[in-house]
């Protein structure tokens, strides 16, 4: 029988298995020590490994308002699972929770409530806001309503009414990224956009914002428009 | 003295007395006003409840309600009828095809077109997945309230797949649009008929787990049982139907009584409880999901051949392909695209049962393209009435199962 | 729903009654409206009752503008024992727009009518709690009036975006 002898590759799953044994069992001494020591500890800042940590275990609150609010329950369910994340801790208490996902229609007698909450919760805080309704008026541009923009500062804005249970994942993911350092690119960056801004005269740049915004439902009759 | 020492800690141990009275316990206590919400754990949407207790009793609770008010039947006056629906739907969110069918019958009533035999058996198939997708979430949020939490997730995986059916159906999980004025907006696809099978086939089954995991357990039964009975005549002076009403004993449901779609030609039974306890409302629910899957399975073996939209071209949008060849038909769809079709004046009010209760929708036409006024006459609006009188001298625990089991939802209540 | 006869005979025995409650019948479409005057609101509900017809399905306001009197309130009842439904409509002025309470026959009308003071303005002389329901407290003004406007928000898009909407309107 021969038996072969060959030098392992230093990266070797067993060699390394072995190192670590070594390692625990106090075998290992100077310069491989070092070598080891080396290869398995990562060096960072420490605002960003605070920041790594913070993201991937977030405590959303059960803010749920309306309609999105079930689309919210079902990213706790089984099919998009939000502990995949470790974001499954939903809390209650808005001294105990980070993140406030907005779901729902803002109604008039609700955005001082929400806005005392907001205050009430500690930093570092952040908020998503959760379908077309709170983010824009959605479907009812109408007195009722307030877009959550206008007494809170939002974070990440997630569209649909509802999102789907993956498009609220989408905004997560990037609520992640942002927390965690590397914020994604706006859409002008990403997609190189040039020309897509509503090109405004000198005059209208001019006058006032309500004389140039095109959603404002004027009134009158539009004849089924 | 060490500390040991337990003959003079004895002779002090007896020297206190404990009397009732001079503690305060026998007389009434003081009345506490606890606010509850309108943010809370209970995931019941934006109810402020302010409730007086005494102790731990509860001696009045006042809702207070409007945080999620919308304006939706304001904002319905100012566009045209088949754009109505995508707003209404949005009302009582669990029950999105129940709004838009209350609606679509109300001005079906006022057109007087004639829904054909196919569509009324679609809606039929989207109106009982509806109602057991409520359910499913009205079971999993109330055993999370209850403290049952892993029903949470074995509810939502059933809504996941009736989910499915809807987005295979419409395109959209949610506040799907699939129902227009004269029928539905699209046959169903290819493979439908066959998932719709399958979970007929397998909810009856998941039904009778769910039933295994609450309805022996302790803690559900001690909860449940007993506690905030009201009698049927009570609940009806308030205006209390379905569910609510049938755990009291009263069998009053409109697909019965006021057939609505062609649900007479289905044999289906209607679960009536006996005492009116939180026991029975949990009961009576649940049996009724066996008896939609009943239904669901009856209209899907009969389902006729036919249009899936009445074939009423004032009303309803002619089929792609006739746009190439006909003349009547290009300018029947211009006409609805741009300004919609016009109801002559008159009023109607249609009802039909809802998961809740009567959902009801009424209508006032002017004769131009948009309605004049659109009110949904909301079941849990109706139903929050009914908690006052229900949770009265009873413990702040029971007011809780008693909202869960009220099923109210805040988008119907504050529309 | 009674049919037209049904419907009339309903109006005559009414208006024997209570003299000059009855305005006009409506029978359209298989729905059969009583159009009273609001004063005899309780009186006519009340016999409705004892005909049979013991259920509120709705209580609500409808605005006829520019059709004087302005503002109606319509009572949806329903007879359980015969599946039959009836409406009931009683039509006020924006000058005094009060109507006689329902609470005391059904209890359910407390919410309904404070919806329809909340919306339309309409007060209802006797009900215990007459606040507003849906709108904040110190609302002022009326919604669903027609001519109360729909409002709305001009929305964020990218041209004022940067001049910070929101922070200082």
């Amino acid at each position: 029988m021969e038996i072969k002898r060959e030098k392992l590759d230093p990266s070797d799953f067993r060699v390394r298995q072995l190192q670590a044994r070594d390692m625990l069992r106090g075998d290992l001494e100077g310069e491989e020590l070092d070598k080891f020591v080396e290869q398995s500890v990562m060096t960072t800042t420490m605002s960003k490994a605070v920041s790594w940590s913070q993201g991937n275990s977030i405590y959303p609150m059960t803010f749920g308002l309306a309609c999105c609010a079930i689309e919210m329950m079902s990213i706790v369910g089984m099919r998009v699972d939000i502990a995949r994340f470790g974001w499954e801790a939903f809390r209650a208490s808005p001294r105990q929770a980070d993140l406030l996902i907005l779901s729902g229609r803002v109604s008039v007698k609700m955005a001082p409530v929400i806005r005392r909450i907001y205050d009430q919760m500690l930093e570092p805080k952040w908020a998503i806001s959760m379908g077309a309704c709170c983010s824009s008026m959605g479907v009812f541009n109408n007195y009722a309503l307030v877009p959550s923009d206008k007494f809170m500062p939002i974070d990440v804005h997630v569209p649909g009414c509802p999102p789907r249970p993956e498009a609220l994942m989408h905004g997560i993911l990037r609520l992640r990224d942002k927390i965690q350092g590397h914020p994604p690119d706006g859409w002008r960056e990403r997609y190189d956009a040039v020309g897509t801004e509503e090109v405004l005269t000198p005059e209208q740049q001019r006058g006032s914002e309500m004389d140039a915004a095109i959603n404002v439902y004027p009134g009158g009759d539009t004849a089924g428009a | 003295m060490s500390a040991l020492d337990t003959s003079t800690y004895r002779q002090r141990e007896e020297s206190i007395t404990y009397q009732a009275e001079s503690a305060g316990m026998g007389e009434t206590h003081e009345l506490l006003t606890l606010n509850i919400g309108p943010h809370h754990p209970a995931t019941h949407g934006v109810l402020r409840l302010l409730t007086t207790m005494e102790g731990e009793v509860i001696r009045d609770v006042k809702p207070i309600i409007g945080y999620v008010h919308t304006g939706i039947e304001k904002t319905a006056e100012q566009k045209s009828y088949w754009k109505v629906i995508p707003v209404i739907e949005r009302m009582d969110y669990l029950s999105y095809y129940f709004n838009a069918m209350a609606f679509c019958g109300a001005v079906e009533d006022l057109l007087e077109v004639e829904v054909p035999e196919r569509a009324q058996y679609l809606r039929v198939i989207h109106l009982e997945l509806d109602r057991i997708m409520s359910h499913m979430v009205w079971l999993g949020t109330s055993a999370l309230d209850l403290g049952a939490i892993s029903m949470f997730w074995y509810c939502f995986r059933e809504r996941e797949t009736i989910l499915d059916l809807f987005e295979m159906s419409s395109g959209q999980r949610m506040h799907t649009r699939y129902f227009q004025v004269g029928g539905v907006i699209e046959d169903i696809p290819r493979g439908f008929a066959s998932k719709l099978r399958q979970f007929c086939n397998e909810m009856p089954t998941r039904a009778d787990q769910y039933a295994d995991l609450l309805e022996k357990n302790q803690i559900v039964l001690e909860r449940l049982r007993g506690t905030c009975a009201m009698p049927a005549e009570e609940l009806l002076k308030i205006g209390v139907t379905g569910p609510l009403l049938r755990a009291a004993g009263n069998p009053w449901d409109l697909r019965k009584a006021a057939p609505y779609s062609s649900y007479d030609k289905f044999d289906f039974k209607i679960p009536v409880g006996t005492v009116g306890d939180n026991y029975d409302r949990y009961r009576v629910r649940h049996a009724e999901i066996y008896e939609s899957v009943k239904i669901i399975e009856q209209a899907l073996e009969g389902l006729p051949e036919g249009p899936f939209i009445t074939p009423d071209r004032k009303v309803s949008l002619p089929p792609r392909h006739e746009l190439a060849t006909s003349m009547e038909a290009l300018i029947h769809h211009f006409k609805l695209v741009t300004e919609g079709f016009r109801v002559p004046p008159g009023e109607a009010y249609h009802a039909i049962e809802g998961p809740r209760g009567e959902l009801g929708c009424f209508v006032r036409a002017d004769g131009s393209g948009k309605p004049a006024r659109v009110h949904m006459r909301d079941p849990s609006f109706t139903h929050l009435q009914a908690l006052a009188p229900m949770v009265k001298d009873a413990y702040l625990a029971d007011m809780i199962a008693t909202l869960a089991m009220l099923d109210p939802i805040l988008g119907g209540i504050d529309r | 729903m009674p049919d037209a006869t049904g419907l009339e005979l309903i109006a005559h025995e009414l208006r024997e009654a209570n003299d000059g409650s009855i305005l006009q019948t409506e029978f359209r479409r298989g729905r059969a409206v009583l159009e009273i005057a609001p004063e005899h609101v309780p009186a006519v509900l009340q016999q409705l009752h004892d005909k049979g017809y013991t259920f509120l399905a709705s209580l609500h306001g409808v605005d006829y503008y520019p059709d004087e009197p302005r503002l109606g309130v319509l009572y949806e009842l329903m007879d359980m024992r015969e599946v039959d439904r009836i409406s009931v409509k009683a039509r006020v002025s924006t000058e005094d727009p009060r109507v006689p309470t329902a609470t005391g026959l059904f209890p359910g009308a407390n919410f309904p009518e404070r919806e329809v003071y909340d919306m339309f303005g309409v007060v209802f002389d006797g009900h215990p709690d007459m606040r507003r329901i849906l709108m904040p407290e110190d609302f002022e003004g009326f919604p669903q009036r027609r001519d109360f406007p729909v409002g709305g928000e001009p929305v964020l898009f990218t041209y004022n975006e940067e001049t910070g909407y929101g922070k200082d309107q």
